[in-house]
């Protein structure tokens, strides 16, 4: 285990405790407007968190998988994936191979979830797939099996359910307060008559926060989020002893102005960049889940010295001119120098899935597509001729006709 | 009396420290092992793959014989000493191994239809990524092996090493010099 986590763990524990305040807030007010005692709405607000965090803990992987519409694959799939997934397991030390997982989807990401290391899977789009070389996409699922490693997909979890009911919470409060004073007949009004100025504060503190905490939780929410980016990307280089890979990675990602349709806000911090991005949205906010694009690659490119959390912490300095410094001085210190390797030296696109030749480029995009449709169950037959028919899973005819050579193929 | 609990306090103390850091150093020796454990897998893969990937090439480069018992003899030698030597040498012996597969992968670069078998890409497919494997297992032994000296050697935990006598780990290295040149062939 590396030592930063734990230090990471203690800010992180400290934001996790403001979420937490927050919830309890709403569940105050909440009980005192509606029940006229602080505890029941506390009880209330417990009930909803420990149902929903149960629920995450249990179903939460296959939910947020389910909802990317993410096939699992097997190694006779996709070899090469499944191969650097667990080169990438090993590299870190993780006791095992995550599930592997592809969403069809042309926009370029990939997360990780799962609530423990034993139990994780990752997923790629078929986009980023057929996008990237065999250094690049080492880089992009190092990055991933550091956020399992670095327990951030439970941290996470845990950040995402609080949040969640602080949201639900709130909203449905703010809701029966308006219809409350609406028609005037509101169970505080009712039982507490002409209450005094002390009460107002109480009413008018109560409704702001409920305004405001689902907001104040969200962007909590994301500043962790920001600081578990920085450190995957660090884990990534250290893993594959080659921060370029990521960062010529973290750049087409970037360059692509596509959004991953099955994300969305509660989603997006799971991701490797931040799915919902806009073009030319300046990212470095409080409202974003991810540290900009341009930042991050420019910190792994200033990696000169050495792969280890020392040399990303100079980088980061080096970039920031100076003040920060990401990952505590006595985790980065605890491994000596640490070398950068070479890029791979095999000829482009016999060993990564995708290279700069246009020919290769091709067989990749072929390669990818096959495996999309292998997954969705189409059948492949041959044709005499030497063409290749794909043959949808819901076809009922018993043959089909081979445009090439006129020729009917039984199925 | 007073004296008595302090000297008793400090005992309890120090037999806590005692129990923790051996503890703990087990804990890095089992890593190790682990680690170990793991490149194991992964050479015992590539001793494997290797007959294989020599008979596909056979197939397509008849003439390349020579390269062919180069691969076969450091494979065979490198296995041979996977039971008995110790990582030093056994470091030097795969680092043969190594340079003689590139030569391999390079006298293929030579034969086109050997390039389009789709036997022979998943073939190397599987032996680039087994090389892959066992570089990023021997990084994570490495690392475990630097950490677990780190404490049999630093102060005060070196002190519980000496009286259990824990032995230094040793580190994995394959030959340098065979792994950054890329193997030359000629094709004259």
């Amino acid at each position: 285990m590396w030592e930063q986590i734990r230090s990471n763990q203690v800010r992180s524990v400290f934001l996790i405790a403001l979420i937490a305040g927050l919830l309890l807030a709403v569940g105050y007010f909440l009980g005192l407007y509606f029940f006229d005692s602080a505890v029941g709405g506390l009880v209330i607000a417990l009930i909803v968190w420990a149902i929903m965090s149960l629920v995450a803990y249990f179903q939460g992987d296959s939910i947020l998988l389910g909802m990317a519409k993410a096939k699992k694959i097997t190694p006779d799939d996709a070899p090469r994936l499944y191969n650097v997934v667990e080169e990438m397991k090993i590299a870190s030390g993780l006791e095992k191979v995550p599930d592997v997982y592809i969403i069809d989807d042309p926009a370029l990401n990939a997360f990780a979830t799962g609530r423990d290391p034993s139990r994780a899977s990752v997923a790629i789009t078929s986009g980023l797939l057929q996008k990237l070389t065999r250094d690049e996409l080492q880089g992009v699922i190092g990055h991933e099996i550091a956020h399992i490693k670095n327990r951030d997909v439970l941290l996470m979890a845990i950040t995402a359910v609080m949040l969640g009911t602080i949201v639900i919470l709130s909203w449905y409060a703010s809701r029966f307060l308006l219809f409350g004073a609406m028609t005037g007949s509101g169970r505080r009004s009712s039982s507490r008559s002409g209450g005094g100025g002390a009460q107002a504060i109480v009413l008018i503190v109560g409704l702001v926060l409920m305004i405001l905490a689902p907001i104040m939780a969200q962007l909590i929410y994301y500043a962790i989020s920001r600081k578990r980016e920085y450190l995957a990307d660090a884990s990534s280089a250290l893993y594959t002893r080659y921060p370029e890979g990521l960062a010529s990675a973290l750049e087409k990602i970037g360059g692509s102005k596509q959004q991953l349709k099955s994300a969305n806000q509660a989603t997006a911090p799971m991701y490797i960049i931040n799915p919902l991005h806009k073009e030319g949205m300046k990212a470095a906010d409080l409202t974003s889940t991810h540290p900009p694009i341009s930042e991050r690659v420019r910190i792994l490119r200033a990696m000169t010295g050495g792969a280890s959390f020392a040399n990303y912490n100079d980088a980061y300095r080096k970039v920031h001119s100076g003040k920060q410094v990401i990952i505590p001085k006595t985790a980065a210190a605890g491994i000596g120098a640490i070398g950068i390797r070479q890029a791979s030296l095999a000829a482009p696109g016999e060993l990564g899935l995708a290279s700069e030749k246009a020919s290769d480029k091709a067989a990749s995009t072929h390669e990818v597509s096959d495996l999309m449709l292998r997954l969705n169950k189409y059948r492949t037959v041959d044709c005499e001729c030497g063409a290749r028919w794909k043959i949808p899973p819901g076809f009922k005819d018993n043959d089909v006709l081979c445009t090439r050579c006129g020729r009917r193929i039984r199925l | 009396m007073i004296a008595l609990w302090i000297i008793l306090g400090i005992v309890v103390v120090l037999i806590f420290f005692i129990i923790g850091a051996y503890n703990s150093l087990v804990g890095f020796r089992n890593q190790v092992k682990n680690a170990w454990a793991q490149i194991d897998v992964q050479l015992k893969r590539r001793y494997d793959l290797i007959p294989n990937l020599v008979e596909t090439v056979k197939g397509y480069a008849k003439h390349e014989r020579e390269t062919f018992e180069m691969v076969t003899k450091a494979r065979n030698l490198a296995q041979q000493a996977s039971s008995t030597a110790g990582a030093a040498e056994r470091g030097k012996l795969e680092g043969e191994l190594g340079m003689a597969l590139g030569r391999l992968l390079a006298v293929a670069e030579a034969y086109p239809e050997l390039k389009a078998n789709q036997n022979f890409l998943a073939l190397q497919e599987e032996l680039t990524s087994t090389e892959n494997k066992i570089s990023f297992s021997r990084q994570y032994y490495n690392d475990s092996v630097l950490k677990f000296n780190n404490k049999i050697q630093m102060f005060p935990s070196n002190v519980i090493a000496g009286m259990f006598s824990f032995k230094l780990g040793e580190f994995f290295e394959v030959i340098v010099a065979a792994e950054k040149e890329a193997p030359k062939v000629s094709f004259t």
